[in-house]
């Protein structure tokens, strides 16, 4: 399977009064093209931010230092280098070919605009060309299938907007559809081009499995619950067919019976659209449900990526192993981690992982461990392989 | 081993209030006419989704709120508990069930009695970085309690602080520092600490580790178990992960919709559960093994409003089982084997 993204040496720090905060220090990571991955760790130890610098959305103070992140786009055959492209092109691709649902669906949306509106703006910004095609094609229906070009004669405004949606058609941001949006009373030329988003953005709804979406479509964020919130955004995010979707713990605020369905949802709109799928948690559980692959991050470095069996099965990086002695199950005593998080401002030397690791040997206090292959697969970095 | 605390069909509504005169014109009906015994030295998970009244009803029990109806009775011996309940059925004496009631029955209690319940009953809150006040140094956080029910005093209390902290795991040079200086796990620590500050023989547990990492809720949950076994406590611990529940307490109970649906050992809760809510919550958890993704049931819908549940059984809408007997009345617990309660007409 060929790469989606590559992430190569990616350093992301935070320039804080009290210190620089390593939040990513060279991390590698393929996400490979149909897979969904997992990251998962605790807090802190930078899983959301390797998603926000995919993005470059690294909120101040924080910067993207050094690295690579080349993306493989489907529609052009070529690779892009993310961290060089200009900022326009990257928005071209925020939310269009990469797309992000967040944690939390009550922060995500806005209160102030309905869901449908919501959607809508995704698709008009992002599939302009599309809509206008289509709402051209709508109005020669309107105007009958007999000759259009006589009956828009008998139209002149209409003849007008058929122009008009040529010329979208075209170029999206055309000098003149660009004018008459600003201008009161013409701005109603473009109105089908909002309608077409509409319907759009209905089939969108239908298709996250909410009931009744038209009605969901003029409702405000408020008026939905949570899991219906969340589905909200997740049809938001799949608005444009991305070919990479970023989960970033799309249901630890959520109930296990709807998280359930939620993670089946995932599933579906994977094997439906083929798209690969970033998934961001720190339960365990979860990632086991639905992972193909899963990375273990600690303290902004990478300790181990397997496969998911393999990850379950066969852990090898004490860190792993520890992170999953510490889930509760039945019938066993539970393990705890000695200590606390690695301090993000004055890390340990070597492995960050060595003040509480059980087989620390005096190498990983000096110098930091490569990941390396240790099967097929599966890449640790710890010196005990 | 005697009952400490029972609950009996209690009830707790919140008044939906509208119009000019704030008149109510609706209920919240949080806790929903709940029954339920736990045995001194017991450890009872309260699990259920969000919304279905786990909190509302350890607030009810500790008495932080007062209940619209129903008893608690907290530590009364069984044969005082049979007087009341034969007075209340029969139409005897009235005068002498108010006054029984006026001394046991915990839900009647106000002013000073509660005060008193209360040295021996706490609670710890769900999320540390509200539940602390971030303008008090930690001693004075655990010294409080003490200062409010005025067990100790002076040299005593302090270092009765100093034994309650590192006692939960802090260090004595930690008692100046204010709760901002601390992590998610030192600070529910530190309200853990504040909770055992009056000996009490009851806490109970809001979700104490939702807002931690599994490494530190790990930890915490193993400080839990050894205080339990060092001053003899009774837990009531709610949570909504049943791998939680299942790994640490002594008995379960399911609630859905300010109502406890099934109650019974964890074992047996968890692998053979009757009601049909128990056992899609047990299928819809993840569990960290690739191995089990198969055979799991997706609960159609969403939990219905409390303010408005729907008429009988309470789970009927989403319920795969559900029969016109559902719709029309309200099932209530019965046995279903050894220490195993269901409230369903068709259990599984």
């Amino acid at each position: 399977m060929k790469d989606l993204v590559r992430i190569r040496d990616l350093s992301v720090r935070f320039y804080t009064y009290e210190g620089i905060v390593y939040a990513i220090d060279d991390l590698d990571l393929e996400i490979r093209q149909g897979e969904t991955l997992g990251i998962v760790g605790e807090t802190g130890s930078g899983k959301s931010m390797t998603a926000l610098a995919i993005l470059r959305l690294v909120p101040f103070p924080g910067k993207i230092e050094s690295g690579s992140i080349a993306f493989f786009d489907r529609d052009s055959g070529s690779e892009l280098e993310l961290l060089k492209l200009r900022e326009d092109r990257m928005r071209a691709i925020r939310g269009n070919k990469i797309s992000m649902v967040f944690q939390e669906p009550g922060a995500a949306l806005n209160p102030v605009y309905t869901i449908g509106d919501q959607i809508s703006e995704v698709l008009l910004l992002h599939r302009r060309q599309e809509l206008a095609r289509q709402a051209r094609e709508r109005l020669d229906t309107l105007l009958g299938d007999g000759n259009v070009a006589a009956a828009a004669l008998r139209k002149p405004f209409w003849r007008w907007q058929r122009r008009v949606y040529d010329k979208i058609a075209e170029e999206p941001h055309a000098l003149e559809p660009r004018l008459l949006s600003h201008i009161p009373l013409f701005r109603r030329l473009l109105r089908r081009l909002r309608e077409e988003a509409g319907l759009l953005t209905v089939s969108m709804l239908k298709d996250v499995e909410i009931p009744d979406p038209v009605r969901v479509a003029a409702d405000y964020p408020h008026e939905l619950s949570g899991g219906m919130k969340q589905r909200a955004v997740i049809a938001m995010a799949l608005a444009c067919s991305p070919e990479l979707l970023i989960a970033d713990e799309p249901t630890t605020s959520l109930d296990v019976t709807i998280q359930a369905q939620m993670l089946e949802l995932f599933r579906r709109i994977k094997a439906d659209k083929g798209a690969s799928v970033l998934f961001i948690t720190h339960n365990l559980g979860v990632a086991a449900e639905v992972c193909d692959r899963v990375a273990v991050m600690y303290a902004g470095r990478l300790c181990e990526v397997a496969g998911v069996d393999q990850m379950f099965a066969h852990p090898l990086h004490p860190y792993t192993k520890a992170l999953l002695d510490a889930v509760p199950m039945p019938g066993k005593e539970l393990q705890t981690i000695p200590g606390a998080l690695a301090d993000a401002l004055n890390p340990p030397p070597g492995c960050r992982f060595h003040p509480r690791c059980p087989s620390a040997m005096p190498i990983c206090q000096q110098e930091r461990p490569k990941l390396k292959a240790v099967g097929k697969d599966h890449m640790v970095a710890c010196y005990l392989y | 081993m005697n009952t400490l605390v029972d609950i009996r069909r209690l009830k707790k509504y919140f008044p939906i209030v509208g119009g000019v005169f704030r008149r109510p014109v609706g209920a919240v009906k949080a806790v929903d006419g709940v029954n339920l015994a736990i045995k001194r030295g017991q450890w009872l998970g309260l699990v259920g989704e969000s919304g279905c009244g786990k909190t509302t009803l350890a607030k009810t029990v500790i008495r932080l709120w007062k209940p619209t109806g129903g008893r608690i009775y907290f530590d009364i011996p069984d044969a005082v508990k049979a007087q009341i309940e034969a007075l209340e059925s029969g139409d005897g004496n009235n005068r002498e069930l108010t006054s029984l009631l006026k001394e046991n029955d915990l839900a009647t209690f106000s002013g000073n009695k509660v005060r008193l319940f209360r040295r021996r009953a706490q609670l710890v809150h769900q999320d540390p970085f509200t539940s602390l006040d971030p303008r008090m140094r930690i001693k004075n956080i655990v010294a409080e309690p003490l200062k409010i029910h005025r067990v100790l005093a002076g040299q005593a209390q302090e270092t009765a602080v100093k034994d309650l902290l590192t006692r939960v795991g802090l260090s004595a040079g930690q008692l100046e520092r204010y709760p901002h200086q601390f992590s998610g796990g030192q600070r529910q620590r530190i309200a853990i600490a504040r909770a055992l500050a009056t000996q009490p023989e009851f806490i109970a547990f809001d979700e104490p580790t939702s807002a931690l990492d599994v490494s530190v809720q790990a930890q915490i949950l193993n400080l839990l178990k050894d205080l339990k076994k060092e001053f003899g406590l009774t837990y009531l611990y709610i949570t909504h992960e049943l791998l939680i529940a299942e790994s640490v307490c002594d008995y379960i109970a399911v609630m859905y919709l300010g109502r406890v649906v099934e109650m019974g050992r964890p074992e047996e809760v968890f692998h053979t559960p009757r009601h049909p809510y128990a056992s899609s919550l047990v299928a819809a958890t993840p569990v960290p093994d690739p191995k089990r993704r198969v055979g799991r049931i997706v609960l159609p819908g969403e939990v219905p409003s409390p303010a408005n549940p729907p008429p009988g059984c309470a789970f009927h809408p989403r319920c795969s089982q559900a029969t016109n007997e559902c719709h029309e009345s309200d099932p209530v617990l019965e046995p279903v084997g050894d220490d195993h309660y269901v409230a369903c007409f068709h259990p599984l």
